[in-house]
């Protein structure tokens, strides 16, 4: 029989193994949900969290003001500069008169009639290609070191307030799913290790007709596997919960300020990678508990 | 071949076991070991399939030295050994047709002629037709049939049977004698521990008695 059959028919009898203790496996899957559940929930709160702070803050901007003497051919060239750099997605002129007019514009009219000239710079406002704070520095530095620029203003503070708080999120989250995988290796390990004792009478004869170690092994990795999926399921099935019961609260949070947001699913790829992640950490756990019982066994 | 070098098998803390036994079994023998309980007809057979590694000396079955293999090539070893023991040791979660599959899909065999193996072996002990009946509703003898069924199955070259006929009437007991002697005349390797060596003496057997551990005397077929 080939490597594939060997597995499918080592699946087919891991499959009958779970059917065979439904209540157990199914009790199984739903620790195994719920404890997969924190960490993704939160994975999918601060996801949708950092998508609504950007749309609420709108994107970040630098803006470059230029020497008060640089002349129309100056801006060109900076103008020109910019529309050649990769990093930035775009980028608007604004001419000190227009600045001028917006100042007035605002509310400022009576000021501005008493100033003798208008003393606003010509200026550009920028919009970089993401919004990671190394690449503002990255760009202000560039900026900085063309003459033609008096200042360069940048809009960041916020992003990394915003970034620092995501990853202090991203981190906290990490270090509960790397607690909580820990418990589902354990727990994969304990049920494999009980399974192994039911069907202890059964190794041993396969061992004395001549079952190596890796036949004894697969439908226990596969069983390891599919609980961890059937749990990764589970936790699946409470996301979708979750963001169903907070999709109108958030919705109408949201319409308070003005704005329209609509908390997202995980999207197919982010289930595929936690339902893959969970069948290795099941597996995982069948692994070490079918080594443990193999090596005590001799 | 089957030989042993001054094989000795000490179990610590007790007086059973093998001392220093020396022998050659050749392809397509039969050979009776007898002995009262404890003198070690067990011990011998298990050091065979490498059950039991010998504590000092050598078994080597065909050019293996079966005290050196490692794990993995015991494995492919025992393939090419049937074994009955003294309980039968089916699995009483499946049926007699699934126990002696068994065997089979541990060696790869497709389910479809795992399954035509599995028939034939079962209608050569005698129960054909009774594979889908659980092993408790079989009587001892018919689970001792059935667990020679699966030791044969796989088609070994080597018989190994500890005690296949105890608790057995004479009537079962002969019938399973029959069996052996059937696989022997096949060509198998047949190795039997028994109390009741006369039970084959009708075979022409090799016999070999053992006492407390060493043995005593070999009488050729």
């Amino acid at each position: 029989m080939s490597w594939l059959g060997d597995h499918l028919l080592a699946a087919q009898r891991a499959a009958r193994q779970l059917a065979g203790n439904l209540i157990g496996s199914l009790l199984t899957a739903l620790v195994i949900g719920i404890a997969l559940a924190l960490p993704a929930g939160g994975l999918l709160l601060l996801d949708n969290a950092g998508r609504a702070l950007g749309e609420a803050s709108g994107r970040p901007e630098i803006s470059i003001f230029m020497n008060e003497k640089a002349g129309r051919a100056a801006s060109d060239e900076i103008a020109r500069r910019l529309q050649a750099d990769s990093r930035i997605a775009s980028q608007r002129y604004v001419p000190r008169d227009e600045a001028l007019k917006q100042l007035a514009d605002s509310g400022l009219a009576d000021v501005i009639e008493d100033l003798p000239d208008n003393p606003l710079p010509d200026a550009f406002v920028v919009t970089p290609r993401g919004e990671d704070p190394a690449l503002f520095n990255e760009l202000r530095e560039t900026f900085s070191g063309w003459p033609e620029v008096a200042h360069v203003q940048l809009d960041s503070a916020w992003i990394e307030r915003l970034h620092a708080l995501l990853e202090l999120g991203r981190k906290a989250v990490a270090l509960l799913a790397a607690l909580l995988a820990s418990a589902l290796v354990i727990v994969t390990f304990n049920t494999i290790r009980l399974q192994l004792l039911t069907q202890r009478a059964e190794i041993e004869v396969s061992r004395l007709l001549g079952a190596t170690d890796r036949y004894i092994r697969r439908p226990f990795l596969w069983q390891g596997a599919l609980q961890g999926m059937l749990g990764g399921l589970v936790a699946w099935a409470l996301l979708g919960a979750m963001v169903d019961a907070l999709a109108g609260p958030v919705s109408r949070l949201a319409a308070s300020y003005g704005t329209v947001f609509t908390l997202q699913w995980p999207d197919a790829p982010q289930v595929v990678t936690m339902l893959g992640m969970v069948a290795a950490l099941g597996l995982l756990g069948a692994l070490l508990s079918v080594n443990r019982h193999l090596k005590t066994a001799g | 071949m089957i030989v042993f070098d001054h094989v000795s098998l000490r179990y610590p803390g007790t007086e059973g076991g093998l001392r220093d036994a020396s022998f050659s079994i050749s392809q397509g023998e039969l050979v009776v070991l007898s002995g009262h309980s404890g003198a070690g007809k067990s011990s011998l057979l298990k050091l065979i399939p490498a059950i039991e590694r010998p504590s000092s000396g050598r078994v080597l079955v065909g050019d293996q030295d079966v005290g050196r293999l490692p794990r993995q090539a015991i494995a492919f070893l025992r393939r090419r050994i049937g074994l009955v023991l003294q309980e039968s040791r089916l699995l009483l979660d499946r049926d007699i047709f699934d126990n002696v599959m068994l065997p089979l899909l541990i060696t790869g065999h497709s389910a479809t002629d795992a399954a035509k193996r599995a028939n034939a072996a079962l209608e050569r002990v005698g129960l054909s037709g009774r594979g889908k009946e659980m092993p408790l509703a079989l009587s001892g003898g018919e689970q001792q049939r059935a667990a020679i069924a699966r030791a044969v199955v796989n088609r070994p070259s080597i018989l190994l049977a500890d005690e296949p006929t105890a608790h057995l009437d004479a009537a079962y007991a002969r019938d399973i004698a029959a069996l052996f002697q059937s696989f022997h005349a096949a060509g198998v390797t047949v190795i039997l521990a028994t109390h009741d060596a006369d039970l084959f003496s009708d075979m022409q057997p090799r016999r070999m008695t053992l006492n407390q551990g060493q043995l005593n005397a070999q009488e050729p077929a």
